[in-house]
């Protein structure tokens, strides 16, 4: 009795140093705001507004709410409640679940090692047009002059100041993506800084982190929910890897319905402030167009100053039209249409640094707005990287593929000077064509078949009952027929749905890209070009790459367990230790 | 209500030629006084045009060439309470004012103030860490040698095995057996 007494003690205190040695949150809130953190994004600030504006604003709402609780809140309860019954990262965890599914786990970390890698090049875009920031006029307000001093930039002029200071001074983008171009110095200055700066936050893994009528057409469905799935950061493993640092006993569908809510929450509040930019802008442009005209106007038939306005400018007009209409036919004046401004969205990079930067010349106290808005924009990426980079470091850690001799500071080091490296790409000439590809390529299909791929293994080979029974243990309530519903038909269903028409609805159209080319017939507008073979090769790599894992390490596994079964067979030796 | 005045200015030719509005050396100038001025604007009369003469008359004395206009916009421009937006010599394009280029770029600056300071925290961070570690393997240290103590009493106390600590004469197991 005192031996199995004493190998209890001794087992217990085993299972307490492992409990023990994981780290875990400092508090509750902490946990929660990462999550949060993690969540809310980039995507939020630019690619809500801009789906809301395509689909015509508020009917966007109806298919989005749909996949936020069809899709979005069951896969996000999934998540939290594996990465804390299991305690493990992304590949811990399904490799405890079946072997056969450690692939997903790998998937997982393929992904996020990618889009970690294009996410942090906006953040350091993010970061020139901060330092930018600091200067009196700001230098997207003018066009720069050309040579000989007496006009400006025809570059600029075609374009706008702000369109200019964007495609030539901060990418010196190349006409098309055949053309790589040379490596911009000040962009790699301004990714080694945005890398130093995550890696400063992120340098003790988690102990740091904290110490902070269109309804019927289908592309309005799927929009909304591969919005709400990216939104929500599902199968980056980033949640699993979080939620393992949690205590056991936790409730995490309070925290599922917490960080979905607050998420979808944010997108809708980012909203507000975005509308109320680009409605001025639209005024703006429009004002200025008119103005335009009337200056063409005044000038040619040497009418007296201030005389047309922009309230009689109709009026003017049609009169000027009548009595001399091939005058007036002859001064190529522009068609200013309220609703045409109103309707040029723009989402991404696209509004961040076009939309709101021509916004905020026009307000009093530029320089203000504009380090604030850099800053909001970046610390919403920054959290969102911490959640890319446990998506793989952890998994790291839990597979033990680090050797235990390096610390974990110069692993973390390590990781960020690899991502840096490779993510030079981006700041080549081409580096933007680049980056849309992966947003589009990688940031789409794989994480639709990962989270596919999760749901079913917890539902069906992990179990459902036994799933439940964990969430009893940990939460202390079963989970209701919501959950049940959705977590075994409902969502998988959405997934498959939404994966198949969106292949379906990408395979039809031809990829092409807006390339940005001055010597194009209709500059400014976007020369719509058609990707290359090679570079469409490379395309479908970065979407079967990450989710090839998942087929080769099941059958990897398949592999050496029929040699044992064989090998069974053939030694039937019953004296064979097995 | 003004006009926006249009005026015509004659150049002198070596043959003295009238100023008329088909003149062939004639530069058409145009003022945009409201636009300028708004609430503010003057009148334009004859007293205007007399010092628009005397001020036209007052540049070709110093520039008799064409580059007359771009030496003495500023004057001109001046005398009339006027921009180069506001006062237009048509067909003679103003030269813009070049920019001021700073030596060192100041997003350059910004970005060396903010780089010495993540750089200041990395290496303080680094550092933080590798002195917890040495303190921590300090501690260890200690620890084991206590543990060493209590072994090599326990040898001197009675039989023990190879390795295996005897737990019959530890002081635990004795204080266990007594409340069992």
């Amino acid at each position: 009795m005192d031996k199995d007494a004493e190998s209890a003690e001794q087992t217990h205190v085993d299972g307490l140093k492992k409990i023990a040695e994981r780290p875990k949150w400092d508090n509750k809130v902490q946990y929660l705001l990462t999550c949060i953190g993690f969540a809310v994004g980039l995507g939020n600030v630019w690619r809500f507004p801009y789906l809301c504006q395509i689909y015509g604003g508020g009917a966007f709402l109806i298919p989005y709410a749909i996949a936020l609780v069809f899709e979005g809140l069951p896969l996000l309860h999934m998540e939290l409640a594996i990465g804390q019954r299991l305690r493990m990262g992304s590949v811990g965890v399904w490799n405890s679940i079946s072997p056969y599914l450690g692939g997903l786990g790998v998937a997982s970390l393929v992904v996020s090692f990618l889009v970690g890698l294009f996410y942090n090049m906006i953040l350091a875009w993010i970061l020139w047009y901060f330092f930018h920031s600091f200067q009196n006029p700001l230098p997207w307000r003018d066009c720069p002059l050309n040579l000989n001093l007496t006009g400006y930039v025809s570059e600029c002029e075609k374009s706008s100041p702000v369109n200019y200071f964007w495609y030539r001074e901060t990418l010196n983008i190349t006409p098309n993506i055949e053309t790589s171009g040379s490596i911009q110095w000040w962009l790699v200055l301004c990714l080694a800084s945005a890398w130093c700066l995550v890696y400063i936050c992120f340098i003790r893994g988690i102990e740091t982190i904290g110490k902070w009528e269109t309804l019927k057409n289908p592309e309005v469905w799927l929009d909304a929910a591969t919005q709400i799935f990216f939104s929500l950061s599902l199968a980056f493993g980033g949640l699993i890897a979080f939620s393992s640092y949690n205590a056991q006993k936790n409730n995490c569908e309070r925290d599922a319905l917490i960080v979905g809510c607050v998420n979808s929450f944010t997108s809708i509040y980012a909203s507000i402030p975005i509308f109320a930019i680009l409605g001025f802008k639209a005024n703006e442009n429009y004002n200025g167009c008119k103005n335009w005209n009337i200056l063409r106007l005044t000038n040619s038939f040497n009418i007296g100053d201030e005389n047309i306005t922009l309230e009689n400018y109709d009026d003017w007009f049609k009169y000027l039209n009548k009595t001399d209409p091939s005058e007036v036919e002859s001064l190529n004046l522009k068609t200013c249409n309220l609703q045409t401004f109103l309707d040029q969205s723009a989402s991404g990079t696209g509004l961040a640094f076009i939309v709101f930067t021509e916004a905020v010349i026009k307000m009093p106290g530029s320089q203000v707005w504009a380090v604030l808005f850099f800053v909001m924009l970046f610390s919403l990426g920054l959290s969102s990287m911490f959640g890319n980079l446990e998506g793989v470091l952890t998994p790291l850690l839990d597979l033990h593929m680090i050797p235990p001799w390096i610390p974990k500071e110069i692993f973390t080091g390590l990781m960020c000077l690899t991502s840096f490296t490779v993510a030079l790409i981006f700041t080549l000439g081409s580096g933007n064509y680049w980056l849309e590809i992966f947003n589009s390529y990688v940031g789409s299909i794989p994480l639709l078949i990962i989270a596919f791929f999760e749901i079913i293994s917890v539902v069906y080979i992990y179990g459902i009952n036994k799933f439940n029974d964990d969430i009893e243990w940990m939460s202390g309530r079963r989970p209701n027929i919501y959950w049940q519903a959705t977590w075994r038909f409902i969502s998988p269903f959405m997934l498959l749905v939404v994966f198949v028409a969106y292949v379906a609805v990408e395979a039809e159209k031809q990829p092409t890209y807006n390339a940005w080319n001055p010597d194009y017939v209709q500059f400014p507008l976007a020369d719509v070009q058609p990707y290359p073979k090679w570079v469409f090769v490379i395309c479908v790599l970065l979407s079967v790459i990450p989710v090839v894992s998942i087929p080769l390490v099941a059958l990897y596994k398949l592999m050496g367990f029929l040699k044992k079964y064989i090998m069974n067979r053939h030694n039937q030796n019953p004296y064979a230790n097995e | 209500m003004l006009e926006k005045i249009l005026v015509l200015l004659c150049l002198p030719s070596a043959l003295a030629q009238l100023c008329t509005p088909d003149a062939s050396d004639g530069y058409k100038v145009r003022l945009s006084i409201n636009t300028a001025l708004g609430n503010e604007a003057y009148v334009w009369n004859e007293n205007e045009m007399f010092l628009f003469r005397a001020t036209l008359a007052f540049a070709m004395r110093n520039h008799f060439n064409g580059q007359l206009f771009k030496k003495s916009r500023n004057r001109i421009n001046s005398a009339f309470l006027l921009t180069d937006k506001t006062l237009e010599f048509i067909g003679i394009p103003p030269t813009l004012a070049a920019p001021v280029i700073p030596d060192t770029p100041p997003w350059l600056i910004v970005f060396g103030v903010i780089m010495g300071v993540v750089g200041a925290g990395i290496i303080v961070l680094l550092g933080t860490s590798v002195l917890q570690k040495k303190r921590k393997k300090n501690e260890k240290s200690e620890e084991e040698d206590d543990e060493e103590d209590t072994r090599v009493k326990t040898v001197e106390n009675g039989t023990v095995s190879d390795g295996v600590y005897n737990t019959s004469f530890s002081d635990d197991e004795r204080t266990q057996n007594t409340s069992m």
